[in-house]
């Protein structure tokens, strides 16, 4: 590669050499300034997907309810009655590490657009979150800019935040994950795609001004961070939620009219990327004259307009006849709304500022022309390491320890109650978050329907960085397992896939197997996967973030009068467990338990037993339909005994208790099994149910018929969390009182600490 | 019988309230464009919760301009009934057609969660369904709630009996505990000297079915019906 300068820009625009060479040779002559930035940014790993595509291509995306699959602004999937679900999530970590409030107001900001882009109204938000541990001050500071700055968007919004999660850890202490699903709801015919149809429609922007905000955000989204990254904070948009607002309630209006023939956010890469996008999928061309594009800066020149990535701007496909009603309809809702150019059937995007062309680039190079890679993989070094866990490394706790340790977990900010950030959200506005935050998923009605619709975020890091493929199918196993014990049935995912930098080998292994586990929990669990995001080079100075593919799941509820919820309802019901709990020492793989009381990070975590997690969840499903099940939760950090705790926690009044003789679980004679495995191990394939003494005959045929292993262990009794041995000694006993405690406050105790 | 529901940009309960009038409580109600200015086919008008503006200067600070403001000085006037919820408390307040000012919540956070409510007077339009000192559950969800006024004032308005609603623990005590916001005297809300116009920062519309937790909030707007059949519906 002689003759390239070291400054040369393509370089400082985070294109490599040979990817400046390539578009050389595809373009047939050297690109100008502003065609190299536009090259960059949709180049760029975050829009591209240089290093995962061919890893999510084996992903399964079809089904019989999906409407519209990945490759789109989002996944839309068919909810019966005529409706649809348009869903999806999306990470904004990198502006979230620099700028905690403005990167995750304008991440909401982004993923609202895309499922409205699709015709649906947005009526839900959950928040995929992960932090450095909260002592740590600079951890603090992020996790206090993150969930104010989802409050401050999101609550202005009118758009609910019913649920999500959180989870803190060391590696994420300088690279915070900040992932937010979107989930919409529109009839079928209301459907809308990004394609730029129709040779001389016109093409316009509504909504904001465009400035010189988060140029090259998504370059600086495509790297690691260093301790240059602070620099990049003008790389970071600034969100204006009214201005969302009423972009949200503009663009309904006028696709309700039928006056929109395609449509699409501006969001990474702006008007670049929409355009290239909307006209590769038609198979078209744009012309643009960036002087007609409303400014909000003196000056601005074609790159920077072409490049801006300021928010709450959409761009809009509309036929020469409709162009009056859509300005009118901004008009209405006093939004910009610009003239800015035309389809043709160039195949090109043609950018014109005063009368020169600044630009001319075919679509289908811009938007699909990027080089694929497949790095060298490599299994992590460290796995040698951390599957090195025998019975003898963790020492067995005495009983009279296991109050403390109960406590302990509940209190532990992975497993304590989130209200302290929850209540900081509006979950109740729009009046259909019928389950809300702080449960499993999230349970939304549908109005003028019985159906209600269920959303999860799900994956824990832990068990990925130990197993990356069974991790990854864990996250899968757990959102369905979550979705199913409110008795709704897991219909499809989204994934956001939050990992290092691909060009480490050792990385560039976990990426593979956890797709790999992703695909074949999805398979097993007939969830395909709609649609989502990658976000690489989470990591700072060569420390990577725990592996991260997180799930969010979609699950519907036939009627929603029946559905299950985690708390006991009546004192006297059976207490049983659906499934497996191993109680060996390798079920502390990754576990809670593992960490907070041992100080270890290791083990080897099974894979999840799909066919008994679709056991399971047909068994909550039939159940929930013949109103059998009292109360469900699954097991997850903290295990058995932390699922019980929280079906207390959860509990009607007078039920709030329950008495557990685990000798049920069919694991008393084996050598293997310990007791603090059997309370708190984790990797279970497993749900806790209570129901009435008298449906337990047709709890066991319902069983039966699903293969699915049904172990009594207990009954819904007194205000204590009890176990007793196999010969009916109490070997634990922890009043409710302090259990409830720990839960509740243990969130605000390690952030004063 | 109509209802309106007044829409300012960035409103976002106009919809929640509209269901809870039309839908749950099942009389006649309509959304009203916040340039509209006759308001005389409306036998109440709701300004509701939202962002109104974005609430970037102060809350309600902006929409108290809104062609809409102009005619609801005259619709107040002809002592019709006005509720205005969260935001739209915040829109009363700052239109003077009720006194005081609304700080930020003491804790400096948005708070989003059931509090219990003192029916402190259940002689208006719009509580006359409830018990005298019923203990009732309702939702808020608001940043800046925390309600101020000089003490007269304050003296005035209990006095008066213009204190409608209050914060209270379980049993019926108004607790710091039990205080959300730090309003002063846990006041949750209040109504005019004419008892038409009520202002409240928690919300009915977000309560008024018991598929959402609750049903105590259906209960205003039954009791502005009630009141509206019993006698205002003539003075139109």
């Amino acid at each position: 590669m002689t003759g390239i300068p070291e400054t040369a820009s393509w370089r400082e625009m985070g294109l490599k050499d040979k990817e400046y060479e390539l578009i050389k040779e595809r373009l047939g002559r050297e690109p100008n300034y502003t065609e190299l930035g536009m090259f960059a940014v949709l180049w760029s790993e975050h829009c591209a997907y240089k290093h995962s595509k061919h890893l999510l291509r084996t992903l399964p995306t079809k089904g019989a309810r999906v409407l519209v699959g990945p490759g789109e602004n989002a996944g839309v999937v068919d909810i019966g009655d005529n409706l649809a679900c348009a869903f999806k999530i999306e990470s904004h970590n990198h502006p979230s590490a620099v700028e905690p409030y403005q990167g995750a107001a304008t991440g909401i900001g982004g993923i609202v657009r895309d499922i409205l882009a699709m015709g649906a109204r947005p009526v839900v938000l959950l928040d995929s979150l992960r932090f450095g541990p909260p002592d740590d001050p600079r951890s603090r500071f992020l996790f206090g800019g993150v969930v104010s700055g989802i409050a401050g968007y999101g609550n202005c919004l009118g758009i609910p935040t019913v649920g999500g999660e959180v989870f803190f850890a060391r590696p994420y202490a300088l690279n915070p994950l900040v992932n937010v699903f979107c989930g919409g709801i529109m009839k079928h015919e209301d459907l809308h795609k990004g394609q730029a149809y129709g040779v001389g429609n016109v093409v316009m922007v509504v909504g904001h001004s465009t400035g010189r905000d988060g140029i090259h955000g998504c370059t600086f989204a495509s790297d690691v961070l260093d301790e240059d990254s602070e620099s990049k904070r003008p790389n970071v948009q600034v969100g204006d939620p009214f201005m969302e607002k009423l972009l949200i309630e503009a663009c309904l209006e006028m696709m309700a009219r039928g006056a929109v023939v395609g449509i699409q956010d501006m969001g990474a890469a702006g008007i670049t990327s929409s355009c290239a996008e909307t006209a590769a999928r038609a198979g078209t061309g744009l012309v643009i004259d960036v002087g007609k594009v409303p400014m909000r800066e003196e000056g601005m020149n074609a790159y920077e307009v072409m490049l801006s990535e300021s928010q709450e701007r959409m761009l809009l496909i509309v036929s020469p006849q409709k162009v009056h009603e859509v300005k009118s309809i901004g008009a209405k809702w006093g939004l910009n709304v610009a003239e800015i150019g035309r389809v043709t059937d160039s195949g090109k995007l043609q950018v014109f500022h005063d009368g020169v062309e600044e630009a001319s680039i075919p679509v289908s190079l811009l938007a699909m022309g990027s080089p694929e890679y497949t790095p060298e993989a490599r299994e992590p070094e460290y796995l040698r390491e951390t599957r090195e866990l025998d019975s003898g490394s963790v020492r067995a706790p005495e009983f009279p320890e296991m109050k403390d340790i109960l406590l302990k977990l509940l209190g532990s900010p992975n497993i304590a109650s989130k209200e302290p950030i929850f209540r900081q959200y509006d979950h109740m506005v729009r009046t259909d978050t019928v389950e809300g935050p702080g449960q499993g998923a999230a349970v939304v009605r549908v109005k003028g329907t019985k159906k209600g619709l269920v959303f999860t975020t799900d994956c824990n890091g832990r068990l990925v960085y130990l197993n990356p493929k069974g991790g990854a199918a864990w996250a899968v196993t757990e959102a369905a397992l979550n979705v199913a014990v409110t008795g709704a049935k897991p219909l499809a995912i989204t994934n956001c896939l939050n990992f290092g930098s691909p060009e480490n080998p050792e990385i560039y292994w976990q990426l593979k197997e956890a797709v790999q586990g992703m695909a074949e929990a999805c398979q097993a669990l007939d969830t395909p996967v709609t649609g989502g995001n990658v976000s690489l080079y989470n990591e700072t100075e060569g420390e990577a973030v725990y592996p991260t593919p997180i799930v969010g799941m979609l699950g519907l509820c036939e009627d929603i009068e029946k559905r299950i919820t985690p708390g006991f309802k009546r004192s006297g019901d059976v207490v049983a467990v659906l499934g497996k709990v191993w109680g060996d020492t390798r079920s502390l793989s990754g576990s809670e338990y593992l960490e907070v009381v041992h100080g270890m990070v290791a083990g080897d975590p099974r894979e999840p037993d799909l066919n008994l997690a679709r056991g399971i969840i047909e068994v909550l499903t039939e159940g929930a339909r013949d109103g059998l099940f009292g109360s469900a939760q699954d097991l997850s950090e903290g295990g058995l005994l932390v699922a019980l705790a929280e079906s207390c926690i959860h509990a009607e009044d007078g039920a709030t208790g329950c008495v557990v003789s685990p000798k049920a679980l069919g694991c008393g004679g084996r050598e293997d099994v310990r007791a603090d495995a059997m309370l708190f191990g984790e990797s279970n394939t497993a749900v806790v149910v209570s129901f009435p003494e008298d449906v337990d005959e047709q709890v066991a045929a319902l069983c039966r018929r699903h293969g699915v292993p049904l172990s009594v262990i207990g009954r819904v009794d007194e205000s204590v969390v009890a176990v007793e041995t196999c010969g009916g000694q109490r070997v634990l006993e922890v009043p409710i009182a302090e259990i409830a405690g720990a839960y509740a406050r243990g969130l605000e105790t390690a952030l004063k600490r | 019988m109509r209802f309106g529901v007044v829409v300012f940009p960035g409103s976002n309960c106009d919809t929640d309230a509209y269901h809870a009038i039309k839908d749950v409580a099942g009389v006649q109600c309509e959304h009203v464009w916040h340039t509209t200015t006759d308001l005389s086919g409306f036998d109440a008008i709701v300004l509701p919760g939202g962002f109104s503006y974005g609430d970037y200067l102060r809350c309600g600070a902006l929409a108290r301009f809104s062609p809409v403001m102009e005619s609801l000085y005259g619709f107040v006037e002809k002592g019709r009934l006005v509720i205005g919820i969260c935001n739209g408390f915040q829109v009363l307040l700052e239109a003077g057609l009720l006194p005081g000012a609304m700080l930020a919540n003491d804790v400096l956070e948005f708070r989003c969660q059931w509090v219990n409510l003192k029916v402190e007077n259940n002689k208006t339009p719009f509580t006359l369904l409830y018990d005298p000192g019923e203990v009732i559950r309702f939702p808020i969800a608001h940043g800046e709630g925390n309600y101020y006024a000089e003490p007269d004032v304050l003296d005035e308005l209990e006095r008066t009996g213009r204190v409608v609603l209050r914060y209270v623990d379980g049993s019926g005590r108004p607790t710091r505990e039990a205080n959300p916001n730090g309003a002063a005297r846990n006041i949750a809300g209040i109504i005019n000297e004419k008892g038409n116009v009520l202002g409240l920062m928690p919300h009915p519309e977000r309560c008024a079915e018991s598929i959402l937790g609750g049903e105590d909030g259906r209960r205003v707007f039954l009791s502005m019906i009630k009141s509206l059949e019993s006698g205002a519906l003539a003075s139109r």
